[in-house]
């Protein structure tokens, strides 16, 4: 299933499928190396909207919350019903 | 291959562009393990063969389409370049491939430096350089520039540095490509967690970050503390009264005490000896706060910092701050600049460049002049109003705090815009190598003496200069209504305002003669620490600010001056 990057749960792995958002921000969240068909690792999600941490290959990143629910994972989940 | 005359730097951010440079050129610059400590080029020379070709170290950018204005530099910069060492960070390969392969598509000569090759190994990276090589079509040399491995390497192989046209690709197309060279290139090997590792996901989780944060900053500034103190202790004061207070005495013999040349060298006489803390003179007051009260504080807070810089603890503390930070109208990110300006407002003035927008860099600023003192003055308050006990240099710092958070809650409400999210790339833990912390240390230190003493000299001079001249007591005049009614100091504190345009540390000091009660010494401190910044980070802001904005930055500063100091004079009790 797809989901944004804020709800993956932590150490939850997903391929991303989709950057939404203006040019400006997909560029610069692509050019940290958050990109389509990429596999992320989802770090910490920090209280209150706050910034969300991924693992990228060997690096780590963080983004604000509006920006990470930008980034659509696809996700193995079984989906509760 | 045409005569080589300016080589660039060029990478992503924190791939240790400035270590190669310096292993490179021998320049002093300052390294450390964040993205964004590079935020302006620098210049040095190297020798290549006969030629001597200048070297530019260039701030980090991800891609040519810059977003903040350090990267703008990088960009603009490459226009001149006859030749680019693009440093690559051999760990995050494919990230960092997608600004070499635009690099390639600018038609410069390139050569790329596998830089942080030591890490690698234990990150269970496998590299295949020579495929590398083979495909991009330019030289590719495996680097580590804290130690200067390969370097050597790197320097013989710029001549063979060319030029290798990819074609120009679209995004996706160049990101493709990427994935076909790693698959190429790259193998990796499964390990286990280190120990950095788990200190690293302990630092950033929600729950433990903050307390992890509080055990940080509590050491830090226990260690500053304790290394100030004892040098204040066993090493500057013994010195300044055992072998300067003799040969101050000597030249005040010869001098004959009431001339104003006395007055001038050695200042007033208090008990018939010289008082460093009280004569303002400049062979006494003039060496005696720069080397036995700021000195120590500098050297401290300096180590401290840059072990945390070289650890790479600032972005995490970032990244916790962040929700706290937007409520000031910025992000985490802007806690870096901020936390450089407690050493010096000027360098924490030059980092505002890594924050994206104008909006950003106004309230930083500006909070950063009305309520982050540099260290020279914290340590003058430290000596001054420590005197009367800790709990008032408490009282000051606190106001400073709640001037803080309140001005960013305004400025946050009624600037125009919204604060931008942060984005940040979050570096791995790194054991910092005691060799850089020393030399990062003394190169700021020895920045502190070349740029302080001079204009603490030159401050206390000016004060004998305007004393003997009238000048204080006609605009003690003119601004008595202020500082005597809504501050309730005495009217002499306006030569402490003026001088604190010059240096804010002399201008704390100059309140020590005024004979202040103790609410009037914090009054003093804490207007003075928000009134106006010093000459040199005005100079600095303007220009990375602009005119206008710097005037409504300034006229915020005095309001805030004026309101705060008036406030404190009401209800503080004591």
């Amino acid at each position: 299933m797809v989901i944004s990057l804020v709800e993956m749960k932590r150490g939850e792995i997903g391929i991303v499928t989709e950057i939404l958002g203006g040019m400006g921000a997909a560029q610069r969240i692509r050019s940290m190396g958050i990109r389509v068909g990429k596999e992320i690792k989802k770090g910490e999600a920090h209280f209150w909207r706050g910034p969300q941490t991924v693992v990228v290959d060997n690096f780590k990143v963080a983004l604000g919350f509006g920006m990470a629910s930008k980034v659509m994972v696809e996700v193995e989940r079984v989906e509760n019903k | 291959m045409s005569k080589i005359n300016k080589i660039l730097l060029i990478g992503n951010p924190n791939v240790g562009k400035s270590a190669v440079f310096s292993r490179l050129t021998g320049a002093k610059v300052v390294i450390s393990n964040y993205p964004g400590t590079t935020v302006e080029f620098t210049e040095g020379c190297t020798k290549i063969n006969a030629s001597r070709p200048v070297i530019i170290d260039i701030p980090g950018t991800y891609s040519l389409k810059p977003t903040s204005k350090a990267e703008e530099v990088a960009v603009r910069m490459l226009k001149d370049g006859d030749l680019i060492i693009n440093i690559v960070d051999a760990t995050n390969l494919e990230r960092n491939l997608c600004l070499t392969l635009e690099l390639l598509e600018e038609g410069i000569p390139v050569i790329v430096a596998l830089n942080m090759w030591d890490d690698t190994k234990h990150k269970g990276i496998e590299i295949d350089v020579k495929k590398l090589e083979k495909i991009l079509g330019v030289p590719v040399v495996p680097t580590c520039g804290l130690t200067g491995e390969g370097i050597k390497e790197l320097v013989n192989n710029i001549p063979k540095a060319r030029i290798k046209k990819h074609g120009v690709l679209t995004d996706g197309a160049r990101w493709k490509y990427i994935g076909k060279i790693i698959e190429d290139v790259q193998k990796l090997h499964h390990r286990h967690h280190t120990f950095l590792e788990r200190l690293e996901d302990l630092s950033i989780r929600p729950a433990t970050g903050m307390p992890v944060a509080v055990i940080v900053l509590f050491c830090a500034f226990w260690v500053i503390r304790f290394i100030a103190e004892n040098l204040i202790v066993y090493a500057a004061d013994p010195f300044f009264t055992k072998i300067w207070t003799p040969i101050a005495m000597k030249i005040s013999a010869l001098l004959g005490t009431g001339s104003f040349l006395h007055d001038v060298i050695i200042g007033k006489l208090v008990d018939g000896t010289v008082n460093y803390t009280q004569g303002f003179g400049l062979f006494t007051t003039g060496f005696y706060v720069p080397f036995a009260m700021v000195l120590p504080y500098i050297i401290s807070f300096y180590l401290a910092l840059g072990i945390l810089e070289d650890f790479g603890y600032l972005p995490r503390f970032a990244v916790l701050m962040d929700n706290f930070m937007h409520r000031l109208g910025l992000h985490g990110y802007a806690v870096i600049p901020l936390i450089l300006g407690l050493g010096c407002n000027v360098p924490g003035a030059l980092a505002m460049r890594i924050l994206e927008g104008k909006r950003e860099k106004f309230i930083a600023a500006t909070l950063m002049a009305v309520a982050v003192p540099c260290m020279a003055q914290i340590a003058m308050i430290i000596g001054l109003v420590g005197e009367r006990g800790g709990t008032y240099v408490g009282v000051v710092f606190l106001t400073l705090f709640l001037v803080l958070v309140i001005k960013g809650l305004m400025l946050n409400k009624f600037t125009k815009g919204k604060s931008p999210e942060i984005l940040l790339e979050i570096p791995p833990y790194r054991i910092p190598h005691i060799s850089s912390v020393f030399k990062k240390l003394w190169m700021r230190v020895f920045s502190f003496l070349k740029e302080a003493v001079p204009y603490v000299l030159l401050g206390i001079l000016f004060v004998n200069v305007l004393y003997t001249l009238g000048v204080i007591n006609v605009l003690s005049g003119i601004f008595s209504p202020i500082i005597q009614k809504v501050w309730g100091l005495p009217k002499e504190a306006i030569a402490a305002l003026i001088i604190g345009f010059l240096r804010k540390d002399v201008a704390i000091g100059m309140l020590g003669p005024l004979n202040l009660t103790t609410k009037q010494l914090v009054v003093g401190s804490t207007v003075l620490a928000i009134y106006f910044p010093c000459i040199a980070t005005f100079a600095v802001l303007v220009r990375e600010l602009g005119i206008r904005d710097m005037l409504k930055s300034a006229a915020l500063m005095i309001g805030t001056a004026i309101l705060v100091g008036g406030l404190l004079n009401l209800i503080l009790r004591f």
